[in-house]
């Protein structure tokens, strides 16, 4: 009888600490949505819990549709999504979303090809292979753009997610934008009707189905590349210039980029000469009225830091930090939140 | 009265004094169990009413199309699941084709001719492959099967069997045909074990007789142990296929995930459980979200059909051995 006596004991005195632990407990600010900006937004909270100790955060990555649907049931203080909210969602709301971009990233066109030289392509090309059109490596339009690399008589096997996702999205964007053909065919969303190719499930999916297959061609996010260290193309910007990914070049696009002043903004395929044309932002979506005053106003202050603190954090990340225009820009967005 | 008798008319007595207390008890442990019992199948009616609720508007707008056109197109809106049930179905006896054979056999071996010093670790070692994450199967599938099968074992298929039309055209390596494979590995320990515990189960009297006869020891394995096991092995396969049909993770990462329909295995194809695993964390309008929701219930509508057509085909099967039996 005493050692079960005893586990009572314990047993109590732990349930009593835990009572007054959650009597004493931090306000928790809840959000959802996005994955692709995951890393960087635990990195922020992490950091952020330093420096106002009184409020944690709970975030779960259960991808961007989940993240629009619960911001809309009003189930989390925000929500977060990798492509901007649709007019049809947005109308369903019962009070007015903010869009507030955060970071960006880039995708890249990464392959598998013998001795992985470097290449160049461009709208054309990425667009006719995708479509099925161009279907082997030493096809003219391809062997033009690269002079002097010897390019197989190989079949290029197309890879794409199989997942939604916003790299889809960002993905299938671009395309729209850059072939009339794709843009009535195909369309833009976070998954598609894919005329040619075979599905991978995530970026490592994808990025392990281009490693293991001769001749594979398909997109996946900057940082996945360089980690598995993928070769991926040059492609031509708008200007007509070749850009290889980076996170300057992002930011850049960022900074040219027509940004609307509601913030539902696409990158893709941005004016100016430095702008690397396949990129995208992720955003936080938060209610312009807040329903909770105490909770409104350390979601402020917290968005106040992590567009001008987290955001030095972002680089080290792999994550494009906003140029400081739109950075400005969002910070007086921020400020019209109603507490 | 002698003293056995004596001691049983004891008991007796002793049974009927305490008779009201244990018929309260049989009677609460009837309920009970009763009450167990039913929850399973309420729960089942509720996830398939639930699935049912989530897809209205979906059933609505397509109806019986649903089920008959190919198209799978997010941005138009239009949906139509006749791909994914394909995939499911297909990849699911390919798996069965692959992993009934060697599960049986495994287990005649086990039970009838192993030593016991084989046949402990071998044990272990089947165990232990059923409680390898799905998601492992799948990352070992991308990494080392695929290429694997692309590089020997598909070129070979091609050249002995490239004659009819499964095994045609370009080989890529993410195909219907890998989806099966990587289905037959996860089926595998559990067709394995539940027909050992069968096998095992078989009297020994029936293999003694088969000897007394003068069988061998395939004859008697033959005759008077996997004949005699038909019906339980059959509801190993069965179990086996129930988790085919919902097997999700390891299937969409070697599948390809292209919604088609193909003859040759060596293209890539689709699955009801990998489309909903896929697409459902990023489907942000209704219509897209209730046409998963759907998925979801043809795959459970499929999963019950496909258990009650195994079932009919046990009982033709017994009936009609058992006429044979008396003939």
């Amino acid at each position: 009888m005493e050692p079960l006596k005893c586990c009572r004991k314990i047993l109590t005195i732990g349930l009593l600490a835990g009572v007054s632990a959650t009597a004493s407990a931090q306000m928790m600010i809840n959000g959802a949505g996005a994955t692709f900006p995951y890393p960087i937004y635990s990195k922020w909270f992490d950091e952020y819990a330093k420096v106002d100790p009184s409020v944690r955060f709970n975030y779960q990555s259960i991808g961007s549709g989940g993240g629009q649907k619960q911001i809309l049931s009003q189930t989390v203080d925000f929500g977060a999504s990798d492509g901007p909210m649709s007019d049809d969602n947005l109308a369903k709301a019962p009070g007015k979303i903010f869009h507030i971009p955060t970071v960006a990233g880039a995708n890249v066109v990464a392959y598998n090809l013998p001795g992985n030289p470097s290449l160049k392509l461009d709208a054309d090309t990425i667009a006719g292979t995708f479509l099925g059109k161009i279907n082997k490596w030493n096809d003219p339009k391809i062997t033009a753009l690269n002079p002097g690399v010897k390019l197989p008589d190989q079949e290029i096997i197309v890879v794409h997610r199989s997942d939604g996702s916003g790299t889809t999205y960002i993905w299938t964007d671009y395309l729209s934008k850059i072939s009339p053909e794709w843009k009535t065919k195909v369309g833009t969303n976070t998954s598609v009707n894919w005329p040619t190719g075979i599905g991978g499930k995530g970026n490592e999916g994808v990025s392990g189905q281009i490693k293991q297959t001769p001749g594979a061609l398909g997109y996946v996010e900057l940082i996945y590349a360089i980690q598995n260290k993928m070769p991926y193309a040059e492609v031509k910007n708008s200007a007509g210039k070749f850009i290889k990914p980076s996170l300057e070049s992002i930011t850049t696009a960022m900074a040219t980029a027509q940004i609307p002043d509601d913030f539902r903004f696409s990158i893709t395929n941005a004016p100016g000469s430095d702008s690397y044309p396949i990129c995208g932002a992720t955003w936080l979506l938060v209610y312009e009225q807040q329903k909770d005053p105490a909770k409104g106003k350390k979601l402020v202050e917290f968005l106040k830091w992590a567009l001008t603190k987290g955001e030095n954090m972002a680089k080290d990340l792999k994550y494009a930090p906003l140029p400081d225009s739109v950075r400005d820009r969002v910070l007086k967005r921020v400020d019209e939140i109603k507490t | 009265m002698t003293v056995a008798a004596s001691i049983l008319v004891e008991e007796h007595s002793a049974r009927t004094r305490m008779a009201p207390a244990s018929r309260i008890g049989d009677k609460a442990f009837e309920w009970l169990t009763l009450a167990m019992a039913l929850a399973v199948v309420v729960l089942v009616i509720l996830i398939g009413w639930q699935l049912w609720q989530g897809s209205s508007l979906a059933i609505k707008k397509f109806g019986f199309h649903f089920l008959t056109t190919s198209t799978w197109d997010p941005v138009a809106e239009q949906f139509g699941a006749l791909p994914f049930i394909y995939g499911t179905l297909v990849s699911s006896l390919i798996a069965l084709l692959i992993a009934v054979p060697l599960s049986i056999a495994t287990a005649a071996y086990l039970t009838e001719l192993a030593p016991p010093w084989i046949r402990q670790p071998l044990v272990s070692l089947i165990e232990m492959l059923a409680a390898i994450p799905s998601v492992i199967l799948g990352l070992w599938g991308i990494f080392v099967m695929v290429p694997w099968l692309r590089e020997y074992p598909f070129p070979l298929l091609k050249r002995f069997l490239g004659w009819t039309p499964f095994f045609t055209g370009p080989m890529y390596g993410p195909s219907m045909l890998a989806g099966g494979i990587i289905i037959a590995i996860m089926i595998l320990p559990i067709i394995t074990s539940v027909s050992r515990e069968i096998l095992r189960s078989v009297p020994d009297l029936q293999r003694e007789a088969a000897y007394a006869l003068g069988a061998t020891r395939w004859e008697a394995t033959r005759i008077a142990v996997l004949s005699y096991a038909k019906k339980g092995l059959f509801g190993a396969v069965i179990l086996g296929l129930g988790r085919a049909l919902g097997e999700t993770m390891a299937v969409t990462m070697v599948i390809g995930n292209t919604p088609q329909i193909a003859a040759s295995l060596f293209k890539p194809g689709y699955t009801l459980a990998s489309v909903i695993a896929n697409e459902f964390t990023e489907a942000t309008t209704d219509i897209y979200l209730q046409a998963l929701f759907e998925i979801g219930l043809v795959l459970l509508g499929i999963t019950i059909l496909v258990n009650l057509l195994a079932q009919l085909l046990l009982r033709t099967i017994t009936t009609t051995s058992a006429t044979r039996a008396v003939q």
